[in-house]
């Protein structure tokens, strides 16, 4: 069943995708394949990062669609990563980045010197590399973000959001009888999907995960790949990831980056069969990366 | 054929070279077992010499003394009157007692080197049993009474193989302790006086109390202050702090502090805390400031690298569910880096426990007899009363040197048992 949605939201790509094909080419001159999107969540215009004197980031164009799954693969530094820390503000805590550029989410500026990055990060949640749920319950860890933001009135709303969260994460049968046991406690995959709880208990609207699977077996790999397409209801979800495959079995659409620029985005599909650049196609078929 | 011959002689030379690299790796554990070879022997010669000279300290003579709480000697009439009886002459008992035990003694040179063998402190004893039982009066009882130090160095050194240590004492004297030892009137008892009585010119009257208040209060100001100040500059600059040069210039700065000679430190709290700001010499809380400027640098140093263990995907994890910078940390980095910094700030704390130079300079190396209340009391250090007694002449200050030395070594070794317990039950997995 899911394939048949995934058909579907990918046949509505294409026909966006081509009608709007010309535009591109105009836009952003190197990117080929479609950027940009009608019901964009997030739209990144003309981004530059640099980490002091070297620039990782070359105008990069590319807008997320509401809750569609948008794949970044490349090669290693080709600037993938840095690019989703960018989306929600998390390379701020880097002195050298310098940052230029337009992020909008939903229609406002995040690097606006009025922005504050705390809401912002509500809305924008994060999922790192490694597991890393805090040296805490498991119940704490899920309950951390919405303590801080103040989001249950009562323990007992607490303790749905905490419920509703592991479910979705589908961690909930799991853990349910061991919520005060540390997290830390838990194998690798289940940390991670303890920390898909935590990102979701705050409720974001946009998920962002920074290569979520690499340092995860084949087995808890795959619970992520499912749950990461049963999140796609309901959030809309950029992904970095090294896996082709992974990228090939859960997104929508896929951007390519190599050395900082941004080569190709166009649907999954299109991308793993017929892509349109050499650079693109050299990666996917293994000739370097 | 070439080849064979690379091969033979690579194995060759790997198997010479083997042999050597084991042995130099022999060498190099040998190093190894050396150097912790020393370091126990210099542990054990330290601690057989003090322990070997202190321990008879936690013992003291008494003799027991038959006395009458004659009226006429006290000039006393009302014992239930406390000034009557503050003013009375109690020592005049305790002469009077030796009188009549050694009656043959006249003559007012060998009187004086009879009195001596009692010490001079003797009578408050005998004062506090009477205030406590007003009934004694005119009432006759034996008295276990604190001997002279001489009198005690002299029995506790009977048995020496290098024979007895008489000090002071004449033949006399001698002759009289020794018929007191064959009337079993001599008795060694554990010296109670040693850990509840400050300090004193007569060695049996000496103890470490008001030294050890002194080091608590000092202590006490030191931990109140240094902590939280460390910490927090800790965290500011971890945290918080731009990385620019006039960063790097405090950083540089702190790291020389921490090898600042802790005198200077003493001078410095000489000037600003007794000059400038007018504060009383001798005071705990003068010591507890100074202290608190030499132990700050170690507090901070060590917090901040603590702080900077704090593996980054934890900061990761709260930034990106988006808690503030100070969310992150209170909840997470404070927790995290606390037993590094306990274990760093109990190490600054039993350095400044025995640290003596800088309270020479603020005035805590008076002679002081009265047990310190409060940080505002003139007071004395631990250290620097060991500095005091073994600077002292009597023979008996000698042991007692050693015992306070053993004192203080058993406060730092709990301090540090401490930090480690702290340490373990902090230390979080991950």
């Amino acid at each position: 069943m899911e394939a048949v949605m995934k058909e579907t939201q990918t046949e509505n790509l294409t026909e966006r995708a081509e009608q709007k094909d010309h535009l591109q080419q105009e836009h952003t001159g190197e990117t080929v394949g479609t950027s940009f999107c009608n019901d964009a969540k997030m739209s990144m215009r003309n981004v530059n990062v640099y980490y002091g004197d070297k620039q990782a980031i070359h105008n990069v164009s590319l807008d997320i669609g509401r809750n569609e799954v948008v794949a970044m693969i490349g090669p290693s530094g080709c600037g993938k990563s840095t690019f989703l820390r960018c989306m929600n503000r998390m390379n701020d805590t880097i002195e050298s980045c310098r940052i230029d550029g337009e992020f909008i989410l939903d229609g406002a500026d995040i690097y606006h010197a009025k922005q504050d990055v705390v809401p912002l990060r509500a809305k924008v949640g994060m999922v790192f590399q490694k597991p890393n749920p805090f040296p805490k319950s498991i119940y704490d860890n899920v309950a951390y973000g919405p303590r801080v933001h103040g989001l249950a009135d009562r323990r007992s709303d607490l303790d749905e959001i905490v419920e509703v969260s592991l479910r979705r994460a589908g961690l909930w049968e799991e853990v349910k009888d061991r919520l005060n046991s540390p997290g830390t406690g838990l194998s690798g995959g289940q940390q991670q999907r303890l920390c898909i709880a935590r990102t979701i208990a705050v409720s974001p609207e946009v998920i962002l995960m920074d290569e979520p699977c690499s340092a995860l077996d084949p087995i808890a790999t795959a619970k992520i790949e499912e749950l990461i397409a049963e999140l796609s209801e309901n959030f809309t979800i950029a992904i970095v990831t090294h896996s082709m495959q992974q990228a090939a079995r859960v997104s929508d659409r896929t951007a390519y980056f190599h050395m900082g620029k941004l080569i190709e985005v166009n649907d999954t599909k299109r991308v793993f069969t017929n892509p349109e650049h050499d650079l693109t196609e050299a990666y996917i078929t293994g000739r370097f990366g | 054929m070439t080849d064979k011959q690379t091969e033979m002689t690579t194995m060759d030379k790997v198997n010479q070279s083997l042999a050597r690299r084991y042995r130099a790796e022999r060498r190099f554990r040998a190093y190894g077992m050396a150097a912790i070879l020393f370091g126990l022997a210099c542990l054990v010669v330290l601690f057989t010499d003090i322990i070997g000279k202190g321990h008879s300290a936690f013992l003291q003579t008494y003799v027991a003394m038959e006395i009458t709480y004659d009226s006429d000697v006290l000039e006393l009439s009302d014992p239930s009157d406390s000034n009557a009886v503050a003013r009375a002459d109690f020592q005049g008992l305790v002469k009077q007692s030796l009188r009549d035990t050694f009656s043959d003694v006249s003559g007012r040179r060998d009187k004086r080197a009879l009195y001596a063998l009692i010490s001079n402190g003797a009578g408050f004893a005998l004062r506090d049993r009477l205030a406590n039982d007003p009934s004694l009066l005119n009432r006759s009882e034996t008295v276990w009474l604190l001997a002279d130090d001489d009198v005690d160095t002299y029995v506790k050194s009977r048995d020496d193989e290098g024979g007895a240590f008489t000090g002071r004492l004449n033949e006399k004297q001698i002759a009289w302790v020794e018929q007191l030892i064959a009337d079993n009137a001599v008795e060694k008892r554990f010296n109670t006086t040693l850990f509840t009585a400050g300090d004193s010119r007569e060695p049996e009257q000496a103890g470490i109390l008001g030294a050890m208040m002194g080091s608590l209060f000092t202590l006490l100001v030191t931990i109140a202050l240094s902590f939280p100040i460390g910490v927090a500059a800790a965290v500011y600059l971890e945290e918080y702090a731009p990385k620019n040069r006039f960063t790097d210039f405090i950083e540089v700065n702190i790291n020389n502090l921490a090898a600042v000679p802790s005198i200077i430190f003493g001078l410095l709290g000489l000037a600003i805390f007794i000059g400038f700001f007018e504060m009383h010499r001798s005071i705990p809380l003068v010591g507890g400031l100074v202290l608190t400027l030499m132990t700050l640098p170690t507090i901070i140093i060590s917090s901040r690298a603590a702080i900077k263990a704090v593996p980054p995907s934890i900061r990761d994890a709260a930034y990106g569910l988006g808690a503030s910078k100070m969310q992150v940390v209170m909840h997470h980095v404070l927790p995290l880096a606390m037993p590094g910094m306990l274990t760093g700030a109990i190490i600054g704390f039993a350095q400044a426990l025995g640290e003596t130079a800088p309270l020479l300079m603020i005035g805590m190396v008076a002679f002081i007899v009265d047990i310190p209340g409060g940080v505002s009391d003139p007071a004395t250090a631990l250290p620097v009363q060991i500095f005091l007694w073994s600077d002292s002449p009597e023979r008996a200050f000698v042991e007692r040197t050693s015992a306070a030395i053993m004192v203080l070594l058993a406060f730092l070794i709990s301090m540090n048992t401490l930090a480690i317990w702290l340490r373990k039950r902090l230390e979080r997995r991950w």
